[in-house]
């Protein structure tokens, strides 16, 4: 034995205390604001990375360096200073709130409607709590059952250290370290996030839900998700909750990689709702993510369905890479904005395969001063022979201060493939309104029942369970939109 | 204490004063049938007394079982218990048919204390009450009035009334739009719906429509006044004479 180590338990045995010191030692530490390599080291070293990783993290440092945020998207994002963001262990602010009494009262309304336990609203709020709900036996019970399916899931910085192969093999292969300024700077300094495994032949035998995964917390603002579906096996991936979240992090960018092998299925589907701020947008978070899926195999078929209500900007385009033979790629959203929120969301659809085929169903809804932009791309490559895209995008105005934009992006390289795009705007009509008031629904009920009809195609494809909570949220995220 | 007590009503949209005037009392179990030539405020009427925006009382008051109800939101009447079935029914694109009338069933109940009704229950319901307006199931899945003809547009909206029992039912030019067999079996439907508890104010270009909803009494609508009021004969004799004669403004 060595001898650090006899002195290290000689001197446990004989206090009893000097593990928990030593444990609550490292807890404490944190690297200081600011990026630099000194501090990706310093994050590398807390994971106890191997050294390949802290590799790719300053390359892609490096390249980041060498980068400038993307201006094309219909947004106006303030300056932010990289220099003055923690980006590993933040402190609590002295401005996190102490009690719920010091939370927005809006917030905590919401948080009523949607019928959360004060216990939650607390973790959501961000008010500091001892015991967060009793989600660790869940967990592990969840846990024993996949393993016996063979599927791994786990921390995506658990992964790292004990599937390295696979890890190595496809992370950044999908959304490569350069894609842009945020999944560079992701790269560099993702603190966790998710890593799924679905092996030959398996259908998962659940929902996979962030909800249930073990060291939820801290994830951090710069979530990192790698889904790998290998030869004819299915997964559905939950993300996000319906409840809106506060964070002190205000710059949140997020990474999701999906792979599909031969006959493979992913269905990703994701309700963010993270905290918009007040009426003037202040305090929310800007949400900058990058997800891409990769149908590497033939008929292998990727699906996004996202509800995006929440967060001050939203920069997000679900893509799918089209390369195998017969590959299928879907994009179903509905983007809800309100007060002054902003969002530039929408998919791409890259056909590389012969026969791939892809779907687009977007709905925006636009209330408040808010802007709401779809901006998608369809591209046909040479190879892509008879590829269809179909592409449906609709927007909802309610009231006359908002904005509605569609952006659409098309090329086509084989002269076999076949591009649909339908678009329409409309208004909650007066008309309809009072139809439904003269029946007896006040305001809210009634904009939420028109609102939840024109967005009905996307609603169906959300998990059973979901879909129910997003109604209500979508309902909830319009109220004092109309009057 | 009569149902619906309309006392010297003026109403404008927007600058336009549309109604100059109108008196009229409906009791319980009561038929009222109000005629009057194009433009000449019946739909305003319609729209006034159900509490849309954009139609302001300039004077005068509307009394449902004694209540004002000028200070309550078109809402607040229909929970009230008025119902409005409408010319032009509006489609929601989307909105599934079970899941409107729900809502609209719930409203009413929450509003009186009652317990909300539960879905399996409320399908019974709706099916037996549909069954009775010769309305057809796959027309009950469907997004609420989205691609109905004519015809099934309005015994939709009888259906309606017949879920939300209403203590005053206003039909607005129910008959536009039918063939003679619709009209029937909108005009069935309706009289099933005639009880000693509830008034209805039935509004009509055409004599025709009274033939099958027979009615307590009529009364002419023009120029934003009621210009003559009678029994059922004084629609024939509009359909016989027209409206031309009726009052100065007709």
């Amino acid at each position: 034995m060595v001898a650090t180590v006899e002195t290290i338990e000689a001197v446990e045995q004989a206090t009893g205390a000097y593990k928990y010191g030593f444990v609550t030692d490292i807890e404490t530490e944190k690297a200081p604001k600011g990026l630099s390599e000194d501090v990706i080291r310093f994050i590398s070293a807390k994971k106890m990375e191997p050294e390949w990783m802290l590799d790719w993290r300053l390359k892609a440092y490096r390249y980041w360096l060498k980068m400038t945020p993307p201006d094309w998207a219909k947004l106006n994002i303030p300056p932010i200073d990289y220099d003055d963001i923690y980006y590993y262990a933040a402190p609590k602010s002295a401005e996190a709130p102490k009690s719920l009494d010091e939370v927005d009262p809006e917030l905590l309304r919401t948080y009523e409607k949607l019928g959360i336990p004060l216990n939650e609203q607390k973790m959501l709020a961000g008010v500091a709590v001892d015991a967060v709900f009793d989600s660790v036996s869940v967990a592990t019970t969840f846990r024993e059952e996949l393993a016996k399916a063979g599927v791994i899931f786990c921390p995506i910085s658990e992964a790292i250290r004990e599937y390295p192969d696979l890890v190595r093999r496809y992370m950044g292969s999908v959304v490569p370290v350069s894609d842009n300024y945020f999944s560079a700077l992701n790269s560099a300094v993702f603190t966790d996030g998710s890593f799924v495994y679905i092996p030959k032949g398996v259908r998962c035998p659940m929902e996979l839900s962030t909800y249930f995964r073990i060291n939820e917390k801290n994830t951090g603002q710069f979530e990192r998700t790698l889904i790998i579906a290998e030869d004819s096996s299915y997964v559905s991936y939950l993300e996000g909750c319906t409840a809106p979240q506060r964070d002190e992090n205000q710059l949140h960018a997020a990474v999701v990689e999906l792979v599909a092998q031969t006959d493979a299925e992913i269905k990703y589907s994701t309700v963010q709702n993270w905290y918009p701020g007040d009426e003037t947008g202040k305090g929310g978070i800007y949400n900058f993510v990058t997800k891409r899926g990769a149908c590497r195999g033939d008929r292998s078929k990727i699906s996004w369905t996202q509800v995006e209500t929440g967060s001050a900007i939203t920069w997000k385009y679900p893509s799918c890479v089209l390369k195998g033979k017969d590959s299928v790629g879907e994009f179903y959203s509905v983007a809800v904005t309100n007060g002054a929120q902003q969002a530039d969301t929408g998919t791409k659809m890259i056909h590389l395969g012969e026969g791939s085929r892809s779907t687009i169903i977007s709905k925006g809804i636009s209330a408040g001063r808010s802007n709401n932009t779809y901006r998608g791309l369809v591209e046909m490559n040479k190879a892509a022979e008879n590829s269809r895209n179909f592409t449906q995008c609709d927007s909802l105005l309610v009231g006359d201060t908002c904005g509605a934009h569609t952006v659409p992006y098309m090329v086509s390289r084989n002269p076999s493939a076949k591009i649909e795009h339908e678009a329409t705007t409309s208004r909650i009509s007066e008309d309809q309104l009072f139809y439904c008031l003269q029946r007896g629904l006040d305001e809210e009920e009634a904009v939420s029942l028109i609102v939840n009809g024109f967005c009905k195609e996307v609603m169906k494809e959300l998990p059973m369970e979901f879909a129910v909570e997003a109604q209500k949220l979508i309902g909830i995220s319009l109220e004092g939109s109309v009057g | 204490m009569s149902l619906l007590e309309i006392k010297n009503l003026h109403a404008r949209i927007g600058d336009t004063e549309i109604l100059h005037g109108i008196d009229l009392t409906i009791g319980r179990s009561e038929v009222h049938a109000i005629m009057g030539p194009n433009g000449s405020g019946k739909s305003t009427l319609s729209y006034v007394l159900s509490g849309r925006d954009g139609y302001e009382v300039t004077e005068g008051d509307i009394l449902l079982d004694g209540e004002s109800v000028l200070e309550m939101e078109a809402d607040e009447r229909a929970r009230a218990g008025m119902f409005l079935a409408f010319q032009y029914p509006v489609e929601l694109p989307g909105v599934g048919g079970m899941a409107f009338l729900r809502a609209a069933v719930n409203a009413r109940l929450r509003e009186s204390g009652k317990d909300e009704v539960d879905q399996l229950e409320f399908v019974k319901m709706v099916r037996a009450e549909a069954k009775e307006l010769g309305i057809k199931d796959d027309m009950l899945k469907r997004p609420v009035n989205v691609g109905f003809s004519g015809g099934e547009k309005k015994r939709y909206e009888i259906l309606q009334m017949a879920l939300l029992k209403p203590s005053l039912a206003i039909l607005d030019e129910t008959d536009s739009g039918l063939d003679v067999d619709a009209l029937k079996i909108v005009s069935e439907g309706v009289n099933m719906l005639r009880s000693a508890e509830r008034g209805m104010l039935v509004i009509t270009h055409y004599q025709r429509l009274l033939n099958h909803i027979v009615p307590d009494q009529v009364h002419i609508l023009a120029g934003g006044r009621i210009v003559k009021s009678g029994d059922k004969t004084l629609a024939i004799e509009v359909e016989e004479n027209g409206y031309a004669g009726l009052g100065d403004a007709a």
